[in-house]
């Protein structure tokens, strides 16, 4: 097992999965961290994942929104606003 | 200072009768502040056209937080400006719903300052709700509140804000110190609370005896409800002053006894406790001569919600008896187990409810590690989830 990664390796990994597929699929954390971990194997678990989201979050680079469940987007302007 | 004072004819009639009215308040709002002004137009024409005019939001809220803003637009802002938005604030409560006098006023002055002035106490979170305040207020109230040592209580898919009867506060029934454990759920889950990471909803709620008085057993995916598993406490001296005050022991505590574990022989009360399902109606109907054991401690449930998504479900019984303590280490390895799996496992707006229907209880409680017990059987004969393996063996040897 090599180094584990570091939480901006992982949170830019989580940005890239949401922005790559933005419109056409909503990320849960739940998916986010599914997804790294596969990403990164044995060099990223659930805890790393957690702290990688709190940095998207708290970097304002990503929001979480809530249409029916809770999901993690970049941020855009509120449809309903119009 | 609102512009005009609206017309309101509709929404006059609900201010008729002796009881309390919402547009009396609302009315009372808007004579100061334009928002609660808007509002009573908008409601107005809802009840006119019969059709809400509100829309809902997905995106605001306070920087770090996923939860605790619950984002409304009106979709006649031109008409109704002072509404075109119109977010709810969710505020995390004390346990039990304790506040001073002092506390309420500066709450209500930052709430006057920045939104409606309108709030629900509370919520059926059980949160203190804020009603109404526009996206550009979000941050500066939530200043404020934690300023004054508050915070924002849960929404979305996280931890919801945990919320307690008054327990050994106030009621002598409370089998275990619900407002300790409240505080300490509260505080131990703060990132699950803030930062939404399961599947859908998550709440607990904590009732200090099983008259359940939060509702727990209805409305949480887990209900922690007091108990107790010695004796009922029998003061025989004072049940017979309960039957010379002219009670009818008999017809109003016996027959009504759901698990029929009561004999009276009109002198003396005997209870069968083994067969006692602690309903709580004897303690109920004479408070002064019975009382919970002094053994006492709580029953985990698991699985209730009301109908969002799906139908309504309620609890199920998952540990029959545990004792509630700091540092509470077996609740939350416990809950730490239960979310794993079904954070893992569960889909999108699936309750912890529904995901044990659709995988069985059998398959729920062997992931998370706890043995079937029959106190799980909600009815007997009619218990869809636990199937022992060794019924099949005998089942097929029989066949074959």
């Amino acid at each position: 097992m090599g180094d584990p990664a570091s939480v901006q390796e992982v949170s830019d990994a989580m940005y890239k999965l949401i922005k790559d597929s933005m419109g056409q699929k909503k990320w849960k954390a739940t998916d986010l961290t599914k997804a790294v971990t596969e990403m990164f194997g044995e060099k990223c678990d659930k805890n790393m994942a957690k702290s990688a989201i709190r940095e998207l979050i708290e970097s304002g680079k990503c929001v979480y929104t809530y249409f029916g469940g809770s999901f993690i987007e970049i941020p855009h302007k509120e449809g309903a606003e119009n | 200072m609102p512009d005009k004072k609206r017309k309101t004819p509709k929404l006059d009639e609900l201010e008729k009768g002796e009881w309390p009215s919402f547009v009396k308040e609302i009315k009372s709002a808007a004579d100061k502040n334009a928002m609660a002004n808007d509002l009573l137009g908008q409601l107005e024409r809802s009840y006119e056209e019969k059709i809400g005019h509100w829309k809902h939001g997905g995106i605001v809220g306070v920087l770090g937080y996923g939860g605790g803003v619950i984002g409304r637009y009106s979709d006649l802002p031109e008409e109704f400006p002072n509404v075109s938005h119109f977010h709810t604030m969710r505020i995390n409560q004390p346990a039990g719903w304790f506040y001073t006098s002092d506390v309420l006023r500066k709450l209500c002055d930052i709430w006057e300052k920045h939104g409606s002035g309108l709030t629900n106490m509370h919520g059926s979170t059980g949160d203190l709700v804020f009603l109404g305040t526009r996206t550009e207020e979000l941050e500066p109230t939530f200043k404020e509140l934690t300023d004054l040592g508050f915070d924002l209580g849960g929404s979305g898919s996280d931890v919801r804000t945990p919320s307690c009867c008054c327990g050994m506060a106030r009621c002598e029934w409370a089998c275990y110190d619900t407002m300790a454990l409240t505080y300490f759920l509260t505080m131990h889950y703060q990132d699950e609370l803030h930062r939404p990471a399961f599947p859908y909803k998550w709440k607990f709620k904590m009732s200090g005896c099983p008259n359940d008085c939060v509702a727990a057993i209805a409305r949480s995916d887990m209900s922690i409800i007091g108990t107790w598993r010695d004796d009922i406490q029998v003061d025989e001296a004072a049940i017979a002053e309960y039957a010379k005050a002219g009670m009818d022991i008999q017809k109003d505590v016996v027959a009504n006894c759901p698990a029929r574990c009561m004999e009276w022989d009109g002198k003396k009360l005997k209870i069968d406790n083994k067969a006692c399902v602690k309903c709580m109606h004897c303690i109920n109907a004479m408070p002064k001569a019975l009382a919970p054991g002094k053994d006492r401690g709580a029953c985990i449930l698991i699985g209730a919600k009301a109908p969002i998504v799906e139908g309504a479900l309620l609890s199920s019984v998952l540990i029959p008896f545990i004792k509630l303590e700091p540092p509470y280490t077996e609740l939350i390895e416990l809950v730490g187990k239960i979310h794993e799996v079904w954070s893992e496992n569960g889909k999108n707006r699936e309750r912890v409810g529904e995901f044990i229907q659709r995988v069985g209880m059998g398959n729920f409680l062997e992931a998370i590690g706890v043995e079937p017990t029959p106190e799980m059987v909600a009815h007997p004969r009619e218990n869809p989830y636990v199937f022992y393996e060794e019924y099949f063996e005998e089942d097929s040897e029989d066949k074959s």
